[in-house]
């Protein structure tokens, strides 16, 4: 660290001699877990602004290189705690390729449904915090009253609220219950209404607008450079949506638009993360139709899919294949495989390479909330400090994710 | 098939421009994946950033494989997006394990710092030229890089266990 206590001064940019070093965090509330920033201040005006954190690595992807890769899922779901299907889907993508193998229709599908509604629940945890930080305190309430409804349709489908392991290599852990999409139906029905609800008041607020209209500004070309994607590049105007340009799961089928703005600042993210909200409702209700109501979610892959549990009662070979799986795992030809999916929060990859063994040799994920903070000191130098706290909370960190 | 034919742009212009900047191709599950020399690398991306056929604008993501005990044990991939031509890459680049140096790509693209830091921090190679070579994720005074094939799991640091310390905290 080049700054080292709060009374030190550091030679500054602009040549003005009396500035002052504050440290926020690691443990700020608006710092969403346990980001620091070391922050240069003159008088209210930030000079400079270096973040540091590291505080919640946990080695993630090197534990990964000592599992199998069917085990590796769980810890996926622990990186970005807000988007576990999401992070699923990336990694069973990778691999998928990795092995070449096709996943049904149906499951696909499914994946697509839970996905987005998955996208839904995370905007809703950044609408609320954004907004509590902001000092608006009743969305917050009323946000994490409709997440629940979505984590209920979580634990009904996959068993878990949050850490589901739902989306598996070749498919999905379980066939969904019966009357799951009846759930997902009363949502989408309800949903609309309450996002009118958000939007009535906070898109005409006027402190909202105060507090966030033309703060932190990054132009498009700056975005690009500093490898930004994701609602804070689409929030400048470039359409780039990895389900548009690079569909992955059946995503070309489906009929949604990429919101876009071009003022590029803290209200235009929020507009394009509530009209994201609804392209995935509108998602939703499409995949709702597509799925079909019997087939499988799991591809016919003897050796690398677990068979059926009828399967295993009768005939040999099922069992001897579940043995091996869930005791040796499989192993993927040797090669390189990277994946990249739509996350909340901007281009999630997955990195994996293989060496033909039945534990991955590297997994690398390419976490979009990493990428996207290093644009913070773009964003907030030489702006007042309490738009700090409104730029870190638009470019929608997940410190688990940061850190991995 | 238009991603092949894609590719082969990519690969012609490449070599069109320096017939030493690729030495290798791999097309894998529909990847592509071009091995560039060490001491080209830089041209190469810059070439690949401000090519008006290419227009790799967008720095997706970097990082390494240690390939330990195989030499050249390190590879260094980077994953670059054309957002204007929706066309991937990943430029990859092979170092030994007794001179982990690479020329550091943040003259081309910006994004690259952290990306960069980290491959530092966690695998210990160097980027000539970065204007901020520190440790990212772990601590400053970290010694060894943790996702090199030779560093345990479970670390070298002995922790003393909880039984251990409480019973040290009671006498």
């Amino acid at each position: 660290m080049t700054i080292q206590s709060e009374t030190s001064t550091v030679e500054t940019a602009t040549g003005k001699a009396k500035t002052m070093v504050l440290n926020m965090g690691p443990q700020h509330p608006s710092t969403h877990g346990v980001l620091r920033i070391l922050l240069e201040l003159d008088g209210e005006n930030v000079v400079k602004a270096i973040p540091d954190m590291g505080y919640l690595h946990t080695g993630i992807e090197k534990s990964c290189e000592d599992k199998t890769y069917s085990q590796a899922i769980t810890l996926t779901d622990r990186i970005d705690y807000l988007n576990p299907l999401g992070n699923n889907l990336a990694y069973c993508l990778a691999v998928e390729k990795l092995l070449g193998i096709e996943v049904p229709k149906r499951a696909q599908y499914i994946r697509v449904l839970m996905v987005e509604l998955q996208r839904v629940s995370s905007h809703l945890v950044w609408l609320g915090t954004h907004a509590i930080d902001l000092g608006a305190m009743s969305v917050f309430l009323y946000c994490f009253r409709e997440r629940e409804e979505i984590l209920k349709i979580f634990e009904f489908v996959t068993g878990q609220r949050m850490m589901t392991s739902y989306i598996r290599i070749g498919g999905l852990a379980l066939e969904p219950p019966t009357g799951y999409l009846q759930r997902v139906e009363k949502f989408v029905k309800m949903m609309p209404g309450r996002i009118d609800e958000y939007e009535e008041l906070l898109t005409g607020n006027r402190i909202w607008i105060g507090r966030t209209k033309g703060v932190g500004y990054i132009s498009a070309d700056d975005a690009i450079a500093l490898s930004m994607t994701g609602p804070t590049l689409r929030a400048a105007g470039v359409p780039y949506d990895n389900r548009k340009v690079f569909p992955y799961s059946s995503y070309e089928e489906f009929d949604f638009d990429v919101p876009t703005r071009t003022d590029s600042d803290c209200f235009a993210r929020y507009m394009v993360r509530v009209a994201e909200m609804r392209e995935s409702l509108k998602i939703i209700r499409q995949a709702m139709k597509k799925i079909p109501p019997e087939g499988p979610v799991r591809t016919d892959a003897p050796g690398i899919v677990p068979p059926e549990r009828e399967k295993m009662k009768t005939e040999m070979e099922a069992l001897i294949y579940h043995f091996k799986i869930f005791t040796e795992g499989f192993s993927p030809p040797p090669g390189e495989a990277f994946a990249a999916v739509e996350s909340p929060r901007g281009e999630l990859g997955v990195f994996v390479a293989s060496d033909g063994s039945p534990k991955p040799l590297r997994v690398h994920f390419r976490a979009p909330s990493f990428i996207n903070l290093q644009a913070l000191p773009t964003l907030i130098e030489g702006k007042l400090i309490a738009d700090v706290i409104a730029c870190i909370g638009t470019i929608d960190i997940v410190l688990g994710e940061v850190d991995r | 098939m238009s991603e092949n034919s894609n590719t082969n742009v990519v690969v012609e212009r490449l070599r069109a421009w320096s017939p030493n900047a690729i030495s290798e191709v791999i097309e894998f599950r529909g990847e592509t994946t071009i091995v560039v020399p060490r001491n080209v690398l830089r041209d190469v991306a810059e070439r690949c950033r401000g090519d008006k056929e290419l227009r790799f604008n967008l720095l997706s993501d970097a990082t390494c494989v240690d390939r330990y005990p195989l030499e050249p044990r390190f590879e260094v991939n980077y994953q670059l997006v054309s957002i204007p031509r929706s066309q991937r890459l990943c430029l990859q680049v092979r170092l030994s394990s007794g001179d982990p140096v690479v020329d550091s790509l943040v003259p081309v693209w910006p994004g690259a710092n952290w990306l960069e830091r980290e491959i530092f921090d966690l695998f210990g190679i160097r980027f000539n030229g970065h204007p901020d070579l520190r440790r990212i994720l772990m601590p400053d005074d970290w010694e060894g890089h943790p996702l090199r094939k030779d560093f345990p799991v479970e670390g070298y640091r002995d922790i003393p266990s909880i039984a251990t310390r409480y019973t040290r905290n009671r006498t």
